[in-house]
């Protein structure tokens, strides 16, 4: 139905709209307004896509478990008792209820209240109660908890997909995988933690703007400035070069498959391991220290990679890492076009001191998080953008063209990396049945 | 249960909701510098994550956990209007209710204390509400009573609904 040419004053019916002879990028603002294209989005995407489900330190031991929705579907992701990490959908095979409530915990076995049926951490089936009243010829033994299609993990950052063929994980994250390293590198044993403690919150926006937002460093002066300011009040120096808006020579990048990163030299400071003011002159032999050790383990070249550089990366199509004044691991999922609902946490090498960790979430919480100094500016802009997205009809084009004429390499504060993102989008969107 | 220490037993209850109420009027009231003179030289606050609520910031990721600091900070930032997402600032209401002595811990006395907030903002037909309690160690001190630690938790799972949190719970 959408597809009908014109339909709203689409040529050809097209969402997206580049121009090449006048470098222009033109995307629908349907698409963050209409029911069906949200439903189009959750067949031809999400249940396309390597979605998150969560990180192998979340389930440490045999029994632990987190319940997490994938793709909007109840999934338990646990450690069997035989130490295998599994992803269940979260249903009984009886009659459908859940039959974890739980956030998180430790468990022998998932129980349905309805009826009794138990099972196994391995999603096997346990107990039926009564189960002499089912005919002979009744498959008890097949009816465990369904797993997830497909689950596979690239350095323990753990992703389902719920496409049977689907190419596998390594093959789809493309160039993000050297990102993911650049993350996991931080910890002299490559062991990289989720630390405790969630954010969840509600976005009143469409999804795809916090996508958007997360790589946008064009923002950042206009957005951000009370946390420039914070910045600069504490004596750390984040005055622009001259001719330059922030930050000077950061570069937005094309990593494959819909995926994206920025890649900033760092001017915020970094738990690993660039020290500023804010975290005080007692924290500065301490930060040598990491810094002596990041070079020891990776070479001058590599350490400088890990400590002297910022990266917001995006893997398609809702998984974002900010690598940046602290490690954020935060997805989000639509609820309906004009709601989402986000869930982040912090990530640290799992070597860290008391002191490193404390400094680590310090630094988390100046800038990112629902409490921070600069996320819930990003959510009012993203709300507003929502809000402005009524009059769609009349104004129907959101502009993406910024950077176009460049023949050089892409800014972070150009568009050329949110283009990436789009043109995977559409390609999907165009795919669908 | 805790039994108040002598040390505590020179307030009253009546004199610590008689600050508390104080404390919820200048909040509600934008007047963040006066507010800021309730609080001693080395004030912290704390937003526990909703899935733990008991937790240590020094090992937790919260939604908020500022030292005197980075409070400071945030008043600039709440008075600047750039800062975006309290711009035109939201009206707040804050109703506290079952305030208690619970003891002492050195010369601090520790008030526990429930709140509902309801607040209300520009486009928005219905208020975002923050219910929890508050756990507070305030400070005899000569200009009267200080806050020394404020923790506001909020009993919700998650914050879901009420999004940020860029206000002063």
């Amino acid at each position: 139905m959408l597809d009908q040419p014109h339909k709203n004053g689409r040529p050809n019916g097209k969402l997206i709209v580049e121009d090449l002879e006048n470098l222009t990028f033109q995307v629908h603002r349907s698409v963050f307004v209409s029911p069906e294209i949200l439903e189009d989005e959750n067949r031809a995407i999400f249940d396309k896509c390597w979605v998150y489900v969560g990180h192998a330190s979340e389930i440490k031991n045999p029994g632990d478990f987190v319940t997490r929705h994938v793709a909007g579907r109840p999934v338990i992701f646990c450690r069997d008792r035989q130490g295998n990490v599994r992803a269940l959908f979260n249903v009984c095979r009886h009659r459908g209820a859940i039959v974890c409530r739980e956030r998180e915990g430790n468990t022998r076995q998932f129980y349905c209240i309805y009826h009794g049926w138990a099972y196994n951490t391995d999603g096997s089936i346990k107990g039926i109660p009564g189960d002499e009243a089912y005919a002979p010829t009744f498959d008890k033994k097949g009816k465990g908890l369904v797993p997830v299609p497909r689950l596979e993990h690239y350095k323990d950052f753990y992703f389902a997909n719920l496409d049977p063929d689907a190419v596998d994980l390594p093959t789809y994250l493309a160039g993000a995988k050297d990102y993911i390293d650049l993350v996991v590198d931080q910890s002299p044993s490559g062991k990289m933690e989720i630390i405790s403690g969630v954010q969840e919150y509600d976005i009143k926006a469409n999804w795809k703007l916090l996508v958007e937002n997360s790589v946008d460093d064009y923002h950042l002066v206009t957005t951000h400035s009370t946390w420039l300011n914070y910045m600069r009040n504490s004596g750390v120096n984040v005055t622009p070069a001259k001719g330059h808006m922030l930050p000077t020579k950061g570069f937005g990048l094309d990593l494959g498959n819909g995926h994206l990163t920025t890649d900033n030299p760092n001017y915020r400071g970094r738990p690993v391991a660039k020290w500023i003011s804010v975290y005080g002159e007692e924290a500065k032999a301490d930060i040598d220290a990491i810094r002596k050790e990041l070079v020891g383990r990776l070479g001058e070249e590599r350490a400088a990679r890990v400590a002297d550089t910022n990266r917001n990366l995006c893997i398609f199509p809702n998984l974002v890492i900010n690598d940046g004044s602290s490690v954020t691991v935060r997805h989000f999922t639509p609820v309906g076009p004009d709601l989402m609902k986000v869930t982040a946490w912090a990530l640290g090498p799992v070597e860290e001191t008391e002191a490193q960790r404390a400094r680590r979430l310090h630094a988390f919480l100046t800038f990112y998080g629902p409490g921070g100094f600069a996320t819930p500016d990003d959510v009012a802009a993203l709300e507003l953008a929502q809000q402005g997205y009524a009059a769609w009809r009349e104004v129907p084009w959101t502009d993406l063209s910024r950077g176009m004429g460049n023949s050089q390499e892409q800014l972070a504060t150009d568009e050329g990396h949110l283009r990436v993102f789009w043109r995977k989008w559409n390609e999907m969107m165009e795919a669908r049945a | 249960m805790n039994k108040p220490l002598d040390h505590a037993a020179t307030v009253t209850r009546a004199e610590v909701e008689d600050f508390l109420y104080l404390e919820a009027d200048l909040l509600d009231a934008w007047r963040l510098d006066d507010w800021l003179g309730l609080l001693t030289e080395d004030a912290t606050y704390y937003v526990p994550p909703n899935d733990k609520p008991d937790g240590d910031h020094r090992f937790t990721l919260f939604t908020v956990a500022d030292d005197i600091v980075r409070l400071r900070e945030r008043i600039i930032r709440l008075k600047d209007p750039n800062c975006h997402a309290e711009y035109p600032p939201s009206h707040t209401r804050r109703m506290i209710s079952n305030v208690r002595i619970t003891g002492t811990e050195g010369d601090l006395i520790l008030v526990a204390a429930n709140f509902a907030i309801y607040r209300h903002r520009r486009h928005e037909q219905a208020p975002r509400q923050f219910i929890g309690r508050y756990r507070h160690k305030l400070k005899q001190t000569d200009a009267g009573l200080k806050i020394y630690e404020r923790r506001a938790i909020l009993d919700a799972e998650e914050l879901g609904p009420m999004g940020a949190v860029s206000f002063l719970l």
